[in-house]
């Protein structure tokens, strides 16, 4: 049976400022150009915004800061706070939102000036009691844990997660819009400073400024505005620790929970998506991502990607617009998923577009692989 | 007595005293590794916790750790002022903690560690240090 929300709500406007460096530029500043972006792409006026969805790591109240500053008084609003996955967990529920009535136009966004302020991860994340005394340097230790026992049990190996890093940057070289552009080899990856072993300097994120929005409407409304409408087939997040010591199992992420509830909600298989936009805040993310989506078997994730794989022209093409790897990571990368999955379904991307695209999985990662929250967007034909 | 002046008794049974994190770092500083365990169950918990996880069940008492544990996946954070390394260790009674090995720069996973309380900034601390080094 098809699930009620499936279908029912759609993305119809994007936007985005300050990706990269916005030297002088305050968070709410970028926050506001990109929502004000993304409703002028839906092709909307400001005051047809009445829905607010936001999360960022400055503001202690993201939907009140965001009103105020574009002068919304918006009739639903949802701060929901799940670190980088808060977008995906915001896309599922603007569209009960609107489904319900709640609101008619749902603008979701976040932004940071993390670069340019600070130079670094910026956090509001609390230290944890019985983690905080023995100083680990969150959230890389905790995915370097990860990526330990991932070694440890299915035989990983650093050039395997090498190999994340060079195909995020190939998909960057072919995004005129991604931060870190130019060559990358597996050595260089494997020759970089280390930080916490495994884990190099490539390994990691970008620090970077930028902000993200879209608007959502229902999927009735969305077919008369001005570009080919993302419809939200799909949705689901799970969550089972908030410190990584709480974590059941370094290996498997709550994604296995999330996954198969949004492809079931979608009534879609991992064989029919395309494009895998996956949270990789550390190389280790994209591996323990692939396989707990049902792209591979568990621990398969290292010998799956290599070869180029995932890189252009591989088997599945995952993370064309670099990545938080290599294209863009102000912090809380979730936004930025959605934005590059709908582009894509547009047919937008340009050199890097998926030829053909009807089905894409957007997946965010929250804290210390935390919050694990899977969406699945497509285009009209799947529908 | 009025009903909801009973109901006010009952919710408020129990929560006089210090709670059970206060209770956990007092049973260290008198150089004791406590953890708490279910009485029905015999599940053991860290960290200390007013009911057991999942089931709510409060019938937790506090029992000695055996202090040994084996290392389930470990890193060393390479900073300006130095190496050290945070690791989880997998305790002989079940639960996982967050931790240090103390006295050598890493150790394979699946080593087993024996704990030992330290002071550190002015607070005892479990760390662990290699079983045959213990």
């Amino acid at each position: 049976m098809t699930h009620p929300l499936r279908g029912r709500a759609a993305v119809v406007g994007i936007g985005s400022a300050g990706c990269g460096e916005a030297p002088g530029r305050t968070a709410n500043e970028l926050m506001a150009e990109a929502a004000l972006a993304a409703v002028a792409d839906a092709g909307l006026a400001l005051q047809d915004i009445d829905g607010i969805f936001a999360a960022t790591s400055t503001h202690a109240f993201p939907t009140l800061s965001v009103a105020e500053y574009l002068g919304i008084r918006p009739r639903y609003f949802d701060g929901t706070n799940v670190g980088g996955s808060s977008f995906e967990a915001h896309l599922l529920s603007a569209a009960l939102a609107l489904d319900a009535g709640l609101c008619d136009a749902a603008l979701i966004c976040y932004g940071s000036n993390q670069r340019t302020a600070g130079g670094r991860l910026v956090s509001m994340s609390e230290p944890q009691l019985h983690e905080a005394p023995y100083k680990p340097r969150h959230p890389i230790t905790a995915y370097a844990l990860a990526a330990s026992r991932h070694m440890h049990q299915f035989g990983t190996t650093r050039a395997m997660l090498a190999e994340v890093a060079v195909a995020a940057r190939a998909w960057a070289n072919l995004n005129p819009a991604a931060f870190a552009r130019g060559p990358l080899s597996v050595d260089d990856v494997l020759g970089a400073r280390m930080i916490s072993d495994p884990l190099t300097t490539a390994d990691c994120c970008l620090v970077t400024d930028g902000s993200g929005a879209c608007v959502l409407v229902r999927a009735d409304r969305a077919r008369d505005l001005k570009h080919p409408p993302a419809f939200l087939l799909g949705a689901a997040g799970a969550g089972w620790h908030r410190a990584v010591m709480c974590m059941p199992d370094l290996t498997i992420t709550a994604a296995t929970d999330s996954g198969p509830r949004a492809y079931a909600m979608a009534g879609v298989l991992p064989s029919h998506v395309r494009l895998a936009m996956l949270y990789d805040a550390f190389t280790i993310n994209t591996l323990l991502f692939l396989e707990d989506l049902g792209f591979c078997a568990k621990g398969e994730g290292g010998p799956f990607v290599q070869g180029g794989a995932i890189a252009p022209g591989g088997r599945l093409a995952v993370n064309t617009n670099g990545g938080g790897l290599s294209c863009v990571h102000p912090g809380m990368y979730g936004m930025f998923l959605i934005l590059e999955a709908v582009t894509q379904l547009r047919g937008d991307a340009g050199e890097r577009q998926i030829a053909g695209l009807d089905v894409a999985l957007v997946h965010g990662n929250g804290g210390t692989l935390s919050s694990q929250c899977t969406a699945l967007l497509g285009t009209a034909a799947a529908l | 007595m009025s009903r909801s002046q009973t109901l006010w008794l009952q919710l408020g049974a129990g929560m006089t005293g210090p709670g059970p994190e206060a209770e956990y770092r007092a049973h260290l500083r008198e150089g004791r590794f406590m953890i708490q365990r279910s009485r029905a169950t015999g599940v053991h918990v860290f960290y200390p916790r007013v009911a057991v996880p999942g089931t709510g069940e409060q019938d937790l008492e506090w029992v000695a750790a055996s202090g040994l544990a084996t290392v389930y996946a470990i890193t060393v954070n390479r900073t300006r002022e130095g190496s050290y390394n945070v690791a989880l260790v997998d305790l002989d009674e079940g639960p996982r903690m967050m931790t240090r090995i103390d006295g050598i720069e890493t150790v394979p996973i699946g080593a087993r560690v024996r704990a030992r309380i330290i002071e550190q900034d002015g607070a005892p601390l479990v760390v662990f240090v290699p079983e045959q080094a213990a």
